[in-house]
């Protein structure tokens, strides 16, 4: 298949560098509903695959979407949704019961300002309910947060491995800023990890038994506990093999920031100009969000004197913060809320504060 | 031919792609009889390896188990949706969405109008017994006037919770439909009539033509408080007469 920029850089907007990536990944299969500001996403859908013999569909609903969503990945295809923050909360129900059933599927949450419906403008307000949880029952998602439009399209094509290779849904946790901002970028290659998924999907029961997918246990000997036993020891699994951070100069620092997505980008500018000024800084970002870099960080964190948490919402990365550290490192928070973003002179001035 | 290979002759046996199990449905159900028949017709149509069943959420929520093809279960109203995602990926399959009135025209209504409009390439096997049997019998949107259920104590009143819908008659609003038939399950004839439109559902879909819908009306004596045989004839005196039976489109 011919790539866009074969290779070369080429400015994408992050939403259609998604689209892009999850093509090149392997996904002929999209269903969606307009939402903003991921815009840009179905439409490069809708214009990209029909060309390349795939489906693009702009459902009903967010819930029909996602339950599209659950029948192309029950008969074995490489699948995608998007929606923006008021959406995804729509496909909470899909995601739950993909979950159950053990389905992958990639989910790209652009977030947005909330709650309610808000504002278009770029936030960071729906990180419990990606990370936590969201719909019912005890499930987990793999959530990346990608910082730029090269890692947009980087991490859309590992979230298509991640999802086959533990069946699980992947979430791809953007914002509106980084939908929507153009950054040159080299549109990644396709793993090539091939996944045989010929023992569960529905393709027909030909020539074999049949096969259910099914989140629903009444049975004794099939009992609701053994898959919740089941799907908890996966999450272990994942945790153990799958978690993902960015250290810059964490090393000699005496004050770590820590932030996802555009708020660490927003921090790494910050790190620089508290450098220039002598004071030593450093970050740390979580890439997947679950699981959680916790280990990583509590090392990264060790003997700092403070450490702040920099986050586009009232306060929700920063449990995690505070869970993985306990009281060995003092953590503090600043957020802004609304779509609005933190200023580095903002994040400076706090952390002069702690310097004296 | 000789007597006894005439004697040995098989005229009348379980489905091949009937599961040979007990079911739960209660004495008098519907469902068991709709099962059969559908899995008459994929046995008859040569299609047991090819199809896929979408089971929904109410009485019929494990048809998986029972109908010996692959099969999935989809969120309440949300049949439609998964079938077209099954659908698009597998077009050379035969995707069945089996949905019962409380999933197909209350709480998935969208889906069920949308699925239709898009005119997918899929049959829909709508079994309307007028209540919530699952989870202790309800009002259904389908339920009658002045029909008595768990949550209409005092009977179904249109000035307050509209009438009931009639399911084919709304979608023949739509262009896209191939086929929409009203049929029963509460006689030999009406069993027989209803085997004939599910077959045509199938072919249908089988032949690339689009959009099926066949409504069953059934019994569900243990919602309606009814012995079996009055279940039945409740179909005639009281369901029939406001949902008539019969084809409603066939392109």
């Amino acid at each position: 298949m011919e790539t866009v920029g074969n290779g070369k850089p080429v400015l994408m907007k992050g939403n259609e560098a998604i689209a892009e990536a999850a093509i090149i990944a392997g996904c002929r299969h999209y269903f969606g509903y307009p939402i903003t500001p991921q815009n840009e996403l179905p439409a490069y859908m809708a214009l990209r695959l029909p060309k390349v013999g795939g489906t693009f569909i702009q459902a009903e609903s967010e819930i029909a979407a996602i339950n599209m969503v659950f029948g192309a990945s029950a008969a074995g295809a490489r699948v995608m949704t998007s929606s923006s923050s008021p959406g995804i909360s729509l496909k909470m129900e899909g995601i739950s019961y993909l979950s159950g059933a053990e389905l992958p599927a990639v989910v790209v949450n652009v977030m947005r300002g909330g709650p309610g419906l808000g504002n278009i403008a770029g936030a960071q307000g729906d990180y419990f309910q990606a990370v936590k949880g969201g719909g019912h029952g005890d499930y987990r998602c793999i959530v990346l947060a990608p910082s730029s439009v090269q890692e947009l399209a980087d991490l859309t094509v590992k979230a298509f491995d991640l999802a086959d290779r533990y069946r699980m849904v992947v979430i791809l946790l953007g914002d509106g800023f980084i939908g929507q901002m153009s950054e040159p970028i080299v549109l990644p290659k396709p793993s090539g990890e091939i996944f045989d998924k010929s023992a569960w999907t529905l393709t027909g029961a030909t020539g074999r038994d049949t096969h259910t997918i099914a989140s629903m246990r009444l049975n004794p000997e099939d009992a609701l506990e053994k898959l919740n036993l089941r799907l908890q020891a996966k999450y272990h699994d994942v945790a153990a093999a799958e978690t993902l951070w960015e250290e810059r100069e964490t090393a000699d620092a005496d004050f770590l920031l820590a932030g996802f997505g555009l708020s660490a980008r927003i921090c790494r500018s910050t790190v620089s100009t508290l450098r220039r000024e002598g004071i030593k800084a450093g970050l740390f970002r979580p890439v997947t969000l679950w699981p959680f870099p916790a280990a990583a960080l509590s090392k990264a964190a060790k003997g700092k004197k403070k450490l702040l948490v920099v986050e586009m919402n009232a306060g929700q990365m920063v449990e995690d913060v505070r869970l993985a550290l306990g009281s060995t490192v003092p953590v503090d928070f600043l957020g802004t809320m609304g779509g609005i973003t933190p200023e580095v002179d903002a994040i400076v001035e706090r952390i002069r504060t702690y310097a004296g | 031919m000789p007597v006894e290979a005439a004697a040995a002759r098989v005229v009348y046996k379980r489905p091949e792609s009937l599961a040979n199990v007990a079911n739960h449905y209660c004495p008098g159900c519907g469902h068991g009889i709709i099962h059969k028949l559908l899995a008459q017709c994929i046995d008859e149509l040569g299609i047991r390896e090819t199809t896929i069943l979408v089971a929904p959420v109410g009485c019929s929520v494990l048809a998986y188990n029972y109908l010996r093809v692959d099969g999935c279960e989809a969120a309440h109203g949300r049949a439609p949706a998964v079938a077209t995602g099954i659908k698009r990926v597998r077009p050379d399959r035969v995707v069945i969405a089996y949905q019962g009135d409380g999933d197909l025209l209350a709480i998935g209504t969208a889906e069920t109008i949308h699925a239709a409009n898009r005119g997918e390439k899929i049959t829909v096997v709508f079994v309307n017994n007028a209540i919530y049997g699952m989870t202790g019998g309800q009002m259904a949107p389908t339920s009658l006037q002045a029909q008595k259920t768990k949550t209409t104590p005092y009977g179904r009143n249109p000035n307050d919770v509209g009438f009931p819908i009639r399911a084919g008659e709304l979608l023949n609003a739509l262009e896209a439909p191939a086929f929409i038939e009203r049929c029963a399950v509460n006689s030999v004839k009406n069993v027989l009539r209803t085997k004939r439109a599910l077959m045509k559902g199938l072919r249908n879909q089988m032949e690339g033509k689009g959009y099926s819908f066949i409504e069953i009306l059934s019994m569900c004596p243990t919602g309606w408080g009814l012995e079996p045989r009055d279940a039945a004839s409740w179909i005639d005196s009281d369901m029939i007469p406001y949902y008539p039976l019969g084809n409603i489109r066939d392109k």
